[in-house]
């Protein structure tokens, strides 16, 4: 590094070198994303409101018939749709990845199965599975049937009270590769003295997830975390494939991304669409958002 | 790697368990592909009363359907473009920046490489409205050029944090003595660091490659004319239009499917390694 110093005249190229991602993030990432916050500041028709009208979005959306019913909504749903995909994958997916840690045969073929969804787009994931779920098909209450399991048998994507496990199921299938990845990785990064001295101390599998694997992975169980969470909040496609962007039925599974895309863009369905509005929801999924991000970071790496 | 938990004594019940769990949840993720790619041989009668069999004739009407009936070959070239040029130019952007921001010292490097890196956590979609607005005063409205620039912003962030990783390990004394013998900063970028780069480019690509070729937000928010659709938008439209035509949607869903799953099982290695960059690491 100490070359560079001795490099005195105008370094006018680092910039040059800076110049297109700079550019390119910063026109089309950044600044759209806080010019749309400005947009919730403002009324009218259109794609371009150009009434200022202060926080009025927002207290329509926290004060007002129907908004405020379909923002709690959404919120709730989403924070269920996060535990549970929490759950169906994150958890799901650290066990798998301890059973793949424990020098089994065939490592490589396992991942490579797990991650295969992965390759798919949501849009894909969500019509495959709408169809498989179809009772008109019925192909999963035939599995079902055969299995035993016929008092079992519902619309599954029909039924409020199952729709929305439902989706979260099926977006652990497209995306438990993720996780399994992230954890085998950690896993892997165990040093040998920690697992030699756990070995004599004689701790059985329990003691060594509670005592060993886990506090030495938690920093990448943080991580996993932040990416479902984000992902979650955002998320759209899935509920647009499967349920709509109705989020039926009766929004059952209405979560942030399908009630901001109805309310921005959603003309075409008969509804009036109001960007004013829809910027406000993104910019409460973006706080969100952040505070979830901080959450997850804080409780990461915050050492017993 | 995987040395870890070698030695270790495991009975022969619990490795047959291990293996039972590893087993069945191969079957959970293969069961619904396998159900997808067989109906699609298959003719609506054969899905309904045989649905669990394989086809009984190679019966290729739904794909011939599918393509001389829609634009499908137009759909996916759009496709093949839009992802191609967007990797391009990320591939251009991120790795001179990162060349900047791991080779020399200036003010706000530090600051400049963390702006990039919160990308990572932001969801670009968050600001969709002023893309939109921004795109059509730009006249770019319906048109692949939006898709590209968009999708370029998009794998900046990622591109960056993958090649400055890869970068840092590079020595410093090549550039030096090139420096020396007096060759320009691009000439070093050009002629030392690009030629070393080649397995961070190929993971920059293919881990960009996936979520592009698969998003479905930006054109269904950008693109509204036929002859400009992507392949996850035309699944959507094809998959309103025929939903009652079973085997021809299952085509459709395979046609989808098929070109990212091969790519990605043989190209997965170098994904998991952009995914785990910097992660890992700490």
């Amino acid at each position: 590094m100490e070359m560079f110093k001795k490099v005195k005249k105008v370094r006018y190229y680092i910039f040059l070198f800076l110049l297109p991602a700079l550019f390119i993030y910063t026109i089309f990432m950044i600044l759209p994303l806080f010019n749309s916050m400005r947009m919730s500041f403002y009324t009218g028709k259109g794609i371009v409101p150009d009434q200022f009208c202060g926080f009025q979005n927002y207290v329509k959306l926290f004060t007002q018939f129907p908004f405020r019913e379909r923002l709690s909504n959404a919120f709730l749903n989403n924070i269920k749709f996060f535990l549970m995909v929490s759950i169906f994958q994150n958890v799901t997916g650290f066990f798998l990845a301890i059973l793949l840690t424990r020098n089994v045969k065939g490592v490589k073929f396992f991942r490579t199965v797990y991650f295969l969804p992965t390759a798919l787009s949501v849009i894909v994931v969500g019509f495959l599975f709408r169809l498989i779920l179809n009772p008109v098909w019925g192909i999963f209450d035939k599995i079902l049937r055969a299995i035993g399991l016929d008092f079992l048998i519902r619309p599954w994507l029909g039924d409020p009270v199952t729709a929305l496990p439902v989706l979260a199921i099926v977006t652990a299938w497209h995306m438990i590769g993720i996780p399994i990845i992230f954890f085998t990785a950690g896993i892997d990064g165990i040093s040998e003295e920690i697992i030699e001295a756990s070995r004599i101390d004689g701790v059985n599998i329990w003691g060594e997830i509670r005592h060993m694997i886990f506090p030495l992975v938690k920093p990448i169980i943080g991580i996993v975390f932040i990416l479902t969470f984000v992902g979650n909040f955002s998320e759209f496609e899935i509920v647009y494939s499967m349920e709509t962007a109705y989020g039926n039925p009766a929004y059952a599974t209405d979560i942030f991304g399908s009630f901001f895309y109805r309310t921005t863009f959603g003309t075409v369905m008969n509804v009036v669409s109001d960007v004013g509005l829809g910027a406000a929801i993104a910019t409460i999924m973006f706080i969100l958002i952040l505070i979830g991000v901080i959450i997850f970071l804080r409780l990461s790496q915050r050492t017993d | 790697m995987n040395i870890n938990f070698k030695n270790r004594k495991v009975n022969y019940f619990t490795r047959f368990g291990i293996y039972f769990v590893l087993i069945f949840q191969c079957l959970i993720i293969a069961f619904p592909l396998f159900l997808m790619v067989m109906s699609s041989f298959k003719s609506n009668r054969e899905i309904f009363k045989a649905p669990f069999k394989l086809p009984a004739t190679l019966n290729m009407e739904n794909y011939r359907k599918l393509f001389l009936q829609s634009n499908y070959l137009r759909y996916f070239l759009n496709s093949i473009i839009v992802s191609l040029a967007a990797i391009l130019i990320i591939l251009i952007a991120s790795s001179l920046a990162s060349y900047a921001i791991s080779k020399y010292r200036f003010p706000l490097n530090k600051f400049i490489f963390f702006y990039f890196l919160a990308g990572l956590m932001i969801p670009i979609r968050l600001g969709t409205i002023n893309i939109m607005q921004m795109f059509i005063k730009l006249n770019l409205y319906n048109n692949l050029l939006s898709l590209i620039i968009i999708y370029s912003a998009y794998g900046i962030p990622a591109g960056i944090l993958i090649f400055t990783g890869f970068m840092n390990d590079i020595p410093n004394e090549l550039s030096d003595s090139a420096r020396v013998d007096g060759c320009s900063e691009i000439g070093i970028f050009r002629k030392i660091i690009v030629p070393l780069l080649g397995p961070a480019i190929v993971v920059v690509a293919v881990y960009n490659l996936i979520p592009i070729w698969n998003d479905f937000w930006f054109p269904l928010v950008l693109i509204n004319s036929d002859n400009l659709m992507t392949i996850p938008l035309a699944t959507a439209k094809l998959f309103g239009r025929h939903e009652t035509n079973y085997g021809l949607i299952f085509a459709i869903l395979t046609s989808a499917a098929v070109p990212p799953m091969i790519l990605f099982a043989t190209l997965s290695r170098y994904f998991i390694k952009g995914l785990t960059a910097g992660a890992i690491k700490g």
